[in-house]
C-alpha cells in the first residue's frame, strides 16, 4: 500500500521572484568564474544585506530558541550557530518572509541539539490525539482569571510537548499567521491548525491541573 | 450553526484567520449562545496573556553584539583574495588541482554528453556513498524528520516519503553535490541493496521519464515531477527498480503545491 502525503514546497522560498532590490546579488556582480571555480569576491555585500534583512529577527529568534531549549545559555549558542548557519546558505535566500526564513534556521538548529542533549525534561508526552477536556471541569472565570498569573502561564507553556509549545509561541507570542507557521514548520495549514487546537486544549488541561492541584 | 461547530471555529476567528463569511456566522452563533460566548471570551482571555509581552524573552542585547561579531569574520573569511596577499597561497594549489582537472580529466570526457557524464556523477555518488561510512547525514525512517533537516540546508525542500509499506523503507537522507549544484539525497532500502534517489528543482515543470540504463552493474533511472529531478540508482534487478519508482512516483503529486 502506498500512501500519498502532503509535500507542498515552501514556495515562496523557492522559485518567489527576486525583490528588485537584491537582484544585483552578489552572483551577479561580485563574483569571478576561473575556469569553472567561483570565486566569491562580494562578502562585504553578502554581509551588508544579511545585516539589514535578516538581524533585524534576532529577537524572534532568541524567543523561539529560548522556548524550544528552556535555559538561556543553550539558547544563546542555538541562536548564533543558527544566524552563522543562515549566513553561510544566505544566498540561497531570494526574498520572501525573512523572518520565517530564519526561524526555520534556528529550528532547525535546536531540534538537532535536543536529539543530541535531550535529558529526562519535565513535559508531558507529545500526543497527536485530541484530549478534549469537559467544558464545565474549571469554572471558566476563575481560570481566566488565573492565567494572569505569568509564573503559571509560563510554567504550563514549558511543560508542553516541544511540537505543541512552539505552535503557540509562533502563533501568540510572535503572532504569526498559520502560512509564516506552516513555513517555519514546513507543514501544510492543515497540520498547523490542528496542531494549534491540540496545543490550546492541552495547555488549557494543564493549567486546569495545576489550579486543582493548588485549591 | 451549532455549538460543536462553532467551538471548532472559535480560536480560528480570534486568530483572524477564518473567512468573513463563517467569521460571521460564528459571531452571529455567539451573540445567541451564552456557554460558547463564555467560553470565547475564556479563550481571548488566556490569548491576551500570553500576548501581553511578559512571557516574550528578548535578545540580549550582548548577544546581539556577539553575532554582529562573529557574522562579520566569516563574512571576512569569504571576503576578496588579492594578488599577492598573505592569504593568496591558501587558494593557489586548489586553483592549480582545478587547472590540472581540466587539463587531464575534461578531455576524456569532451565526446560525452551532458546526460552521460550525469550519470557517471550519479554511480560515482552512488558508490562513493557506501565505500566511506557516510550514507547519511540523518540516518532516520521517519519522513517528517528527513524533510525538514533539508531546511537550511538546500534551497529547496525535496519530496520525502517512506515506503517502508511497500517493502522499500527509508533510511535517512544525505547532502549531495551534483550537476553543479547541492542535490538532496534520500536513501532507501530493499533486503540488502540500498537505492539513492537524487533530487533536485528541474528547469521545466513538465513530468517525464527515460527507460532504466545500466552502468557499471548499477540500474540507472531518471524523472521529473512536480518540479524536480529525480534519478534512482541501485544494484537492484531492473524490474525491482521499477518497482520501486512506480512506488515513488504514486507517492508524489503530479504538480509542485
Amino acid at each position: 500500500m502506498t500512501q500519498t502525503f502532503d509535500i507542498q514546497l515552501p514556495k515562496r522560498f523557492v522559485d518567489s521572484p527576486r525583490v528588485p532590490e537584491y537582484s544585483l546579488g552578489e552572483s551577479s556582480v561580485g563574483n569571478k568564474s576561473v575556469g569553472g571555480v567561483v570565486l566569491t569576491l562580494g562578502g562585504q555585500d553578502k554581509l551588508a544585506r544579511f545585516e539589514r534583512v535578516i538581524l533585524p529577527h534576532l529577537d524572534a529568534a532568541y524567543n523561539l530558541a529560548r522556548w524550544l531549549i528552556r535555559n538561556e545559555d543553550d539558547a544563546r549558542d542555538m541562536v548564533q550557530e543558527a544566524s552563522l548557519r543562515a549566513f553561510k546558505f544566505f544566498d540561497g535566500f531570494h526574498g520572501g518572509d525573512a523572518r520565517a526564513w530564519l526561524l526555520a534556521t534556528v529550528r532547525n538548529t535546536c531540534y538537532t541539539w535536543l536529539q543530541q542533549n535531550r535529558r529526562s525534561q519535565a513535559t508531558t508526552v507529545f500526543d497527536e490525539e485530541i484530549h478534549t477536556v469537559e467544558e464545565d471541569a474549571m469554572n471558566p472565570s476563575a481560570l481566566a482569571l488565573k492565567s494572569g498569573d505569568v509564573r503559571l502561564l509560563r510554567e504550563s507553556l514549558e511543560q508542553l510537548p516541544d511540537e505543541f509549545r512552539e505552535v503557540i509561541v509562533l502563533r501568540d507570542l510572535e503572532e504569526m499567521s498559520y502560512k509564516e507557521i506552516a513555513d517555519v514548520i514546513d507543514a501544510p495549514l492543515g497540520t498547523v491548525m490542528s496542531r494549534l487546537a491540540r496545543a490550546r486544549g492541552k495547555l488549557k488541561e494543564i493549567l486546569c491541573a495545576r489550579l486543582k492541584e493548588k485549591a | 450553526m451549532d455549538c460543536t461547530h462553532a467551538q471548532g471555529l472559535i480560536d480560528i476567528y480570534l486568530d483572524r484567520e477564518l473567512d468573513p463569511v463563517r467569521s460571521l456566522e460564528v459571531e452571529e452563533h455567539l451573540r445567541g449562545c451564552a456557554r460558547c460566548a463564555e467560553s470565547q471570551g475564556e479563550r481571548a482571555t488566556l490569548r491576551r496573556n500570553l500576548k501581553n509581552g511578559s512571557l516574550y524573552f528578548t535578545a540580549p542585547s550582548d548577544l546581539q553584539s556577539q553575532i554582529r561579531r562573529s557574522v562579520r569574520q566569516a563574512a571576512k573569511a569569504e571576503a576578496p583574495a588579492h594578488w599577492f596577499s598573505p592569504g593568496w597561497y591558501k587558494i593557489a594549489a586548489p586553483l592549480a588541482a582545478a587547472a590540472l582537472v581540466v587539463l587531464i580529466v575534461v578531455p576524456r570526457f569532451l565526446g560525452s554528453s551532458p546526460d552521460e557524464l550525469l550519470t557517471q556523477e550519479v554511480v560515482a555518488s552512488h558508490i562513493r556513498s557506501m565505500m566511506a561510512d557516510h550514507l547519511a547525514d540523518v540516518p532516520s525512517t521517519d519522513q517528517h524528520t528527513v524533510k525538514p533537516w533539508f531546511n537550511g540546508k538546500l534551497n529547496f525542500s525535496p519530496p520525502v516519503s517512506d515506503l517502508a509499506s511497500a517493502g522499500f523503507p527509508l533510511i535517512g537522507g544525505r547532502l549531495d553535490y551534483l550537476n553543479n549544484r547541492p542535490v538532496a539525497a534520500l536513501i532507501y532500502r530493499h533486503e540488502k541493496h540500498v537505492i539513492n534517489v537524487f533530487v533536485w528543482p528541474a528547469e521545466q515543470t513538465s513530468s517525464s521519464s527515460t527507460p532504466i540504463k545500466t552502468q557499471q552493474g548499477y540500474q540507472v533511472v531518471r524523472w521529473s515531477r512536480a518540479g524536480m529531478n529525480f534519478w534512482a540508482i541501485s544494484d537492484l534487478e531492473s524490474n525491482q527498480l521499477a518497482q520501486f519508482t512506480d512506488f515513488l512516483k504514486s507517492s508524489t503529486p503530479a504538480y509542485p503545491g
